[in-house]
């Protein structure tokens, strides 16, 4: 840590928080911390505005939550649009579907990706290079290209209402993206572990099992997060392969729900009460893997260049 | 290498290559899946998509070719493709430089801070994690016309509010002020970048004199413009494609006034089972990403600085 110290700031790189340009050594310096935080809360209070009416409209009768004025603190606290949340929508299986999904998809691409990045981190073969620049020129196609033909398969094969279209992909490689992120990590691990494993008769998959996997588990773990992230916010795919509602994970349900049971584009009579309730508890596990690996979470994120 | 004997380099170079293939063989097997998914999942649909979207194909009929049809229907004869061509492209006029600029100043602001950097940053960044069917709904409520928070407010200090989603003039805004919930995931990555500045640089600028807008407009502005120009680029390409909260609030509506492109592509394909039609629509929002990216490209060469970049 000390030695890291040094070294940075012998680069002159500080990483801190304090080396910003307004700062200056003058007495105008109190008065423009003030100001910036007055800024930052009145930012923040106008982000964290929807945010509140989220869990607290979650919680209020609906001609509470019509009030005028509105008011944020719900009176009285009204628990049953859970339960409406809770029975009427099939709150329980929609989020057993989603989990389904979400594991298989987890593994398939944590297995996959980086079976393919070791191979193209640390394997020897003709024509590497160019098929490594093929992995990457794919990350410049937009899926939709690709969906319609792939829908027509799916269909073909009967995969329709089924998790398949959304699982078996994932086990095909997790994509470029992921592929390139594990790849770039891969290169960071001296290639003097691989050596000691092959004298000591380890073939390139033990070396890939028993080393390299087990040194990536940073790396992994982000990409867990994320593909987590994705697949319980995916909504196009499931939406296009899955058109039963028993079928149907959380994000989809939702819709489907609302649009059955109150009519197509009708704002007036949906229980918006009951929604926000089920909404809360959409978001609260995506919001839950965020303030647990908030740290390993942001890095990725920085790292990467993705955004949520 | 050359000095061995014949037979003896001869036997060596046949053992190497004997654990080269092995080798070979092995990496062959690595990157079998992603070779495999290729063929299946990119390559064969692309060629597939593009035989599409020159034929007229509903599913319940076999595909027919009809040349350029499609293509010409679209430019002539179909005055929704350009309604969401224009949807679409005011949309990511107007939110993807706000976001920016936005996100830029909120992260030079938290970058000022002593302290509570962490609290606001979670702050900030909370709405990026939250799921868009969520945010979809919430909205749709927060700024629904009657019974909506901000025309109830408003209605409270006797302020009559607009129609929000419910209005042709106001569904785009209202689409807007929702996705800029999301700043905060331009923020962190600014915020990233304004920290990777080396202070040395400070120092030399306020050496030579320089005050705080010289210093921001010489060093903190040039040395992040990298991920500026990457997160402009990327937003743009992201928001070209936004579908989820059309879909779950207004569905195009009202008057098609809010119909993106990819919902429009969506309805051929699925509602109208115009798959040829949707494969072309697909490849022309493919053609505009490919050449705003070569613009992009083109322009950032002059204004964006790359350090270590022989210029």
């Amino acid at each position: 840590m000390t030695i890291k110290a040094r070294v940075d700031s012998e680069n002159g790189q500080t990483g801190g928080w304090n080396s910003g340009w307004l700062r200056s050594a003058s007495g105008k310096q109190v008065a423009g911390q003030a100001l910036i935080y007055l800024l930052l809360l009145a930012v923040g209070f106008m982000l964290a505005v929807p945010f509140i009416w989220l869990v607290s409209s979650s919680l209020k009768t609906e001609t509470d939550a019509f009030a005028i004025p509105p008011s944020f603190i719900p009176n009285p606290i009204q628990w049953s649009n859970y339960v409406m949340g809770l029975t009427e929508f099939p709150f329980v299986r929609s989020t057993i579907n989603t989990m389904i999904i979400v594991v298989w998809v987890l593994v398939g691409t944590v297995l996959s990706a980086s079976l393919v990045a070791f191979g193209f981190a640390r394997v020897r073969f003709p024509g590497r290079t160019a098929l490594f620049i093929l992995v990457l020129s794919t990350m410049m196609i937009p899926s939709h290209v690709t969906l319609i033909p792939q829908y027509l398969l799916f269909r073909e094969l009967k995969w329709l209402d089924s998790f398949k279209p959304l699982i078996v992909p994932s086990f095909f490689g997790g994509g470029a993206f992921y592929i390139f992120l594990l790849r770039q990590f891969f290169l960071t691990i001296p290639l003097d572990y691989d050596d000691a494993a092959r004298i000591d008769g380890c073939g390139t998959f033990s070396v890939f099992w028993r080393i390299i996997l087990p040194l990536s588990k940073p790396a992994l773990g982000t990409m867990a997060i994320f593909t987590f992230m994705s697949q319980w916010n995916s909504f196009f795919e499931p939406l296009i392969y899955l058109n039963r509602f028993e079928t149907q994970p959380l994000a989809v349900a939702l819709t489907t729900w609302v649009q059955t049971a109150h009519g197509e584009g009708s704002m007036h009579y949906v229980p918006w009460v009951a929604i926000m309730a089920v909404s809360t508890l959409i978001a609260l596990p995506p919001v839950m893997v965020f303030f647990l690996a908030q740290r390993h979470f942001i890095q990725g994120v920085v790292v990467s260049g993705m955004k949520g | 290498m050359s000095a061995a004997t014949p037979a003896a380099s001869n036997g060596r170079r046949r053992r190497m290559s004997r654990l080269r293939l092995r080798e070979a063989i092995d990496g062959y097997i690595c990157i079998a899946p992603w070779v495999l998914g290729f063929i299946i999942f990119t390559a064969f649909p692309i060629i597939a998509s593009f035989v599409l979207s020159f034929s007229r194909y509903t599913i319940l009929d076999p595909p027919r070719f009809i040349g350029l049809d499609n293509y010409t229907k679209m430019v002539s004869g179909d005055p929704l493709f350009w309604q969401s061509l224009k949807v679409t492209v005011i949309y990511t006029a107007l939110l993807v430089p706000l976001g920016t600029v936005g996100g830029y100043l909120l992260a030079l602001l938290l970058n000022q801070a002593v302290k509570g950097v962490g609290f606001f940053r979670t702050v900030f960044y909370l709405p990026v994690v939250t799921p868009a069917i969520a945010s979809s709904y919430l909205f749709a409520w927060i700024l629904n016309p009657e019974i909506g928070l901000v025309n109830n407010f408003l209605a409270s200090i006797n302020i009559e509010g607009p129609q929000w989603f419910a209005s042709r003039e106001w569904v785009i805004p209202s689409f807007i002020i929702m996705s800029l919930w999301g700043l905060g995931g331009n923020m962190i990555l600014y915020l990233a970048g304004l920290q990777g500045v080396p202070t040395v640089l400070y120092e030399a600028a306020m050496l030579d004199g320089a005050g705080a807008w010289a210093k921001f407009r010489n060093v903190t502005l040039p040395m992040t413009s990298p991920v500026i120009f990457f997160t402009f680029l990327t937003g743009m390409i992201g928001t070209f494609q936004v579908f989820t909260g059309a879909y779950v609030i207004t569905r195009g509506g009202p008057a098609d006034a809010s119909l993106f492109y990819i919902l429009y592509l969506y309805q051929n394909a699925w509602n109208y089972l115009k798959m040829g039609y949707a494969a072309g629509l697909a490849w022309v929002l493919f053609a505009i990403i490919f050449v705003l990216t070569l613009i992009s490209l083109r322009v950032s060469g002059r204004y964006v600085y790359y350090e270590g970049a022989v210029k």
